[in-house]
């Protein structure tokens, strides 16, 4: 990783030592108990809010300066996100902590039986760079609204965005249960040797590939039992259909691909597979309409992200590069290393074992595959790795009952992009290759909660037959027992089964 | 054939979608439980070879506890699959949400020794109904079990989606070199560590279940009667499961100091009753399963202070690989009995001054699978639940909760994670998929870039679902929101 933060130097060597200090403190912290108490976690969810509504301006200038991220973007996606999630946890919160009664059988009759809530302990949040803020608050404010003590890592290579979170959380939030680590490499190495009750990753595109990144957390993890999610990424794929309404189709395409961060989104469509008549006419709406969003000359346009650095920008150029694609270019292609910006990108029929159909483009380049036959596109998808997410466009109602059945994602769009990520009540999580474990609205306190199973039963009603000496009849009365049926315990008395 | 190979082949049945079908899984379940009925004394009998164990547990335990879960499944396993609706914000009109369980893949299931045909079987019963294929590698130590199921599966499930592979450790070397989409396994925590940086290589999600020092709360129970059922359930669930060697089965007792002898008499009156005189004649417990778990559990009563402690039992058979039930009266606790799980039949009972302390004294040590807690006092045990952290908590009994399909049975912390039994078997052999389908026309035109102060306006309503403000501000009206500049 790109060590750039001189910040770093600045502060105390965070090393094996001061991580396992610093967790002695918080599990010591978590055992007083305070956290787990509703009012607790409320105020921490309201500070929370509080602290991210009376700082608009200092994140969106932080996250202008690291991403160039158009305002909008920060207001609506990285601040108007949290802001939903800490809401439904305020209004939903004491629901969730309700212990769940569940129903007994006439096996461990009589009893009474309940699901009970409860944090699992100090959890670990690593955070990543495309949507700093949001991917560092949002697991933290669902860690916290579980009840949990935790410990935030934000990514080094957004570090406005880190600074600010570091400065915001020590200002707004309770030191004994939430704490910031800022670093790189060496940080998250000493953190992740520690023995933690549960480690959220998200981990993008990048140098080193977000499996090979999940790889090493999974193992780190493996070494203390510790349960993890792993939000990956994958290749997001696009089918489009003939028939469609082309223009609302390539502006939804548009949106989640260059409107979220400029393609830099673990969920942006990743390629496109049309069929070769229809391949031109998207080609042409997906221009028309670029042109109504960006503008004539978008390398201009402030509404467009940058590339966050000039690694990435390098990986990117490689992809443009290639020999496979040459002349491929149907849109765009043009570059500014020093700006670090690329313009919105489209390439037509590009070679499967090209380099930028080998891995997660995570950028403005939009790569086309044709295939003859629209079935098609569903064997080339399931050859691969299963992505975070996927996507049709198609009003054909068979060919959408195949793709939502075969295509297995983290989640699935039929006719638009990118939406499920701000619908609270569908679980965010990939599968496979692009991750384990889900969040979003309750799955965020479930996935740091331990659902702890408690049964109740009373004195009376003790059965002998339970206990050895076991004679016939016991044996029977038993059988019908645990087979729980009236008739079978009734005839087993009666000595007759 | 090679591991790979066979692999090779499961995947390629998964790919034909024959395993995702309604009528595959209900044949499969249904298959189960023709194999358990067409073979009760089959199964009786290699559970006896292996370890000792009479029929009644075997059927308590081990039969009836499959047959039950077979049935469950295939009575729900329709009902599981049907889509969740979900609810989308009207803000999204029209538009429709749902979450869709589908299989994971190609499953392993490793299970273990101690009850052999269940910890192999109940996973099973939840991979398929989840629709995945599924290898079962059966422990290597209850041998006859393991050959059981790897002559009998093939003969009533079908072989090319259900394979058994035999075999030590280096089998499981190799099985865990291959890539899984899920892997089960119950076992001990030093195992499942090498198995999940295993899957690690190929984030392959896994489930744990391990175990831990289960232990057991005895408060005062004046009233004598209740005093004696304690005791037996308590007996029951140290001696019952397989003499000690069960996940869930008491480690340890805490007691009041001053009940301490009355109990001892009691514990020797009701393992007589149980047992007989000669317990190491007796038919109805277990065996240790092998030599290397013999001396291992022999050891621990090598120390001289652990072994000056004993108040009850102590006699081997070495030769038979019994032990008769032991029980320790306060071994010291830097003794390995008392920090290493027991997983056999020796029973240390740890006094107290007051009861309660018994919560810092578990707190002290790794979560547990379970805890057992005797009490009629409230207060007491809301205290437990709220101040203790373990895989459940049952009170006044032991080990029912295993009857108990409609609670989630697993650990936490170092007794596991994951969770299965009932409908948590189903969920975790799968994946739950969001979906979102959306029409395309009625559009929301301020999703779209260029941006500007009025589509930022109506952004912020429309997260807010601000409905009635959203309809203003598109008729031109402001709401004294806070400017952006």
């Amino acid at each position: 990783m790109s060590g750039e933060d001189s910040q770093t130097q600045k502060k105390a060597v965070f090393d094996a030592e001061t991580a396992s200090s610093l967790m002695k403190e918080l599990r010591e912290n978590f055992g007083s108990r305070r956290s787990r108490s509703y009012e607790w976690r409320v105020s921490q969810v309201k500070a929370l809010l509080k602290a991210v509504l009376n700082n608009e301006e200092q994140i969106v200038n932080a996250l202008r300066s690291d991403l160039a991220k158009p305002p909008l973007e920060t207001v609506v996606y990285e601040i108007g996100m949290l802001k939903n999630s800490c809401e439904v946890i305020l209004k939903e919160l004491k629901h969730w902590m309700t212990p769940e009664k569940v129903k007994t059988s006439i096996r461990t009759f009589p009893s009474s039986a309940e699901i009970i809530p409860e944090p699992l302990g100090v959890v670990l949040v690593i955070s990543a760079w495309n949507y700093p803020l949001l991917l560092s608050l949002d697991p933290v404010v669902g860690a916290i609204a579980a009840g949990n003590a935790v410990v935030l890592k934000p990514s080094e290579i957004a570090p406005a965005t880190s600074s600010l979170l570091a400065k915001l959380i020590e200002k707004y939030m309770d030191p004994s249960f939430v704490r910031v680590v800022e670093g790189a490499v060496d940080e998250t190495t000493a953190l992740l040797q520690q023995k933690w009750d549960k480690i959220f990753y998200t981990v993008i595109a990048g140098l080193l590939g977000n499996g090979r990144v999940g790889r090493i957390v999974m193992t780190a993890a493996a070494k203390h039992l510790t349960p993890v999610v792993l939000e990956l990424g994958g290749k997001s794929p696009v089918v489009v259909d003939s028939n469609i309404n082309l223009k609302v189709a390539a502006r939804r395409i548009i949106s989640g691909k260059w409107g979220l961060n400029n393609g830099q989104a673990c969920i942006s469509p990743d390629y496109v597979i049309t069929t070769k008549d229809y391949a031109p006419n998207l080609v042409n709406a997906l221009k028309t309409e670029l042109e109504e969003c960006y503008g004539k000359n978008p390398m201009e346009s402030e509404d467009l992200s940058r590339i966050v650095s000039s690694n990435h920008f390098a990986r990117l150029s490689r992809f443009l590069n290639d020999d496979k694609v040459s002349g491929k270019i149907v849109y765009g292609g043009e570059k500014d290393e020093k700006k670090l910006r690329i313009a919105p990108t489209i390439l037509l029929d590009v070679p499967r074992d090209s380099l930028i159909m080998g891995e997660e483009i995570f950028g403005p380049l939009l790569p086309i595959i044709t295939v003859n036959k629209l079935e098609e596109s569903l064997d080339l998808i399931i050859s691969g790795e299963k992505p975070l997410a996927a996507y049709v466009f198609t009003n054909d109602k068979k060919f959408q009952e195949q793709f939502v059945k075969n295509v297995s994602s983290g989640g699935l769009l039929v006719n638009d992009t990118t939406l499920h990520l701000v619908v609270d009540t569908l679980p965010f999580g990939g599968v496979g290759e692009s991750g384990m474990g889900a969040y979003h609205g309750k799955f965020s306190f479930d996935a740091f909660t331990h659902k702890k199973a408690v049964l109740y039963r009373s004195f009376a009603g003790d059965s002998s037959l339970r206990y050895p000496p076991y004679t016939d009849t016991k044996q029977r009365l038993m059988k019908a027992l645990i087979g729980g049926s009236i008739l079978g315990i009734i005839r087993a008395l009666l000595g007759s089964s | 054939m090679e591991i790979g190979g066979e692999l090779r082949e499961l995947r390629e049945y998964f790919k034909t979608g024959k395993t995702k079908s309604v009528t595959w899984r209900k044949s499969q379940l249904t298959a189960i439980l023709d194999l358990i009925h067409e073979n009760e004394d089959a199964i009786s009998k290699v559970l006896h070879q292996d370890l000792g164990k009479h029929p009644v547990e075997a059927f308590r335990d081990e039969i009836g506890g499959v047959e039950k879960s077979a049935s469950k499944s295939l009575s729900c396993v329709e009902k599981w699959m049907t889509p969740k609706k979900n609810d989308i914000p009207l803000l999204f009109f029209p538009a429709k949400g749902e979450v869709l369980s589908e299989p994971l893949g190609v499953v392993l299931i490793f299970s273990s020794w101690n009850f052999p045909i269940i910890l192999a079987l109940d996973p099973l019963i939840g991979a398929i109904s989840a629709g995945n294929v599924v290898v079962i590698k059966p422990s290597e130590q209850a041998p006859a079990c393991s050959s059981f199921l790897a002559n009998t599966i093939p003969r009533y499930l079908d072989s090319n989606g259900i394979k058994v592979i035999e075999g030590g450790a280096d089998v499981c070397e190799q099985l865990l070199l291959q890539k899984w989409d899920k892997i089960f396994f119950t076992g001990s925590p030093r195992v499942a560590s090498v198995v999940m940086s295993a899957a690690a290589k190929n984030l392959t999600p896994v489930t744990l279940e391990l175990g831990g020092k289960c232990p057991a709360i005895l408060d005062s129970l004046p009233n004598p009667s209740e005093f004696k059922f304690a005791v037996k359930r308590i007996v029951g669930g140290k001696w019952g499961p397989c003499s000690g060697q069960a996940c869930i089965g008491v480690d340890y007792l805490l007691v009041e100091e001053r009940f301490s002898s009355s109990l001892i008499e009691l514990f020797k009156k009701i393992i007589r009753r149980f047992y007989g005189e000669n317990p190491l004649e007796s038919n109805v417990l277990s065996r240790i399963v092998n030599k290397h778990q013999f001396e291992r559990i022999r050891n621990l009563l090598e120390d001289p202070l652990v072994a000056a402690s004993i108040v009850h039992g102590g006699l081997v058979d070495e030769e038979n690989l019994f032990i008769e039930p032991t029980i320790l009266l306060d071994p010291p606790l830097d003794s390995q009995i008392m920090t290493e799980e027991i997983f056999g039949p020796l029973l240390p009972i740890i006094t107290l001054n007051n009861i309660q302390e018994s919560i810092e004294f578990i707190n002290a040590k790794p979560k547990p699978l379970a805890i057992y807690a005797f009490t009629k006092d409230e207060t007491f045990k809301r205290k437990i639940l709220s101040e203790t952290s373990s895989g459940s908590v049952i009170f006044n009994d032991t080990l029912v909760q295993f009857l108990c399909d409609t609670l989630p049975f697993g650990g936490v912390g170092q007794s596991g994670f994951g969770r299965y039994h009932g409908k948590y078997s189903f969920d975790t052999f799968s994946h739950e998929k969001a979906v979102m389908h959306r029409k395309l026309f009625l559009e929301i035109e301020p999703r779209y870039p260029p941006w500007s102060r009025f589509k930022l306006e109506f952004l912020k309503l429309a997260y807010r679902l601000n409905y009635f403000g959203l309809l203003l501000h598109m008729m031109g009206f402001k709401l004294g929101l806070k400017r952006y500049n």
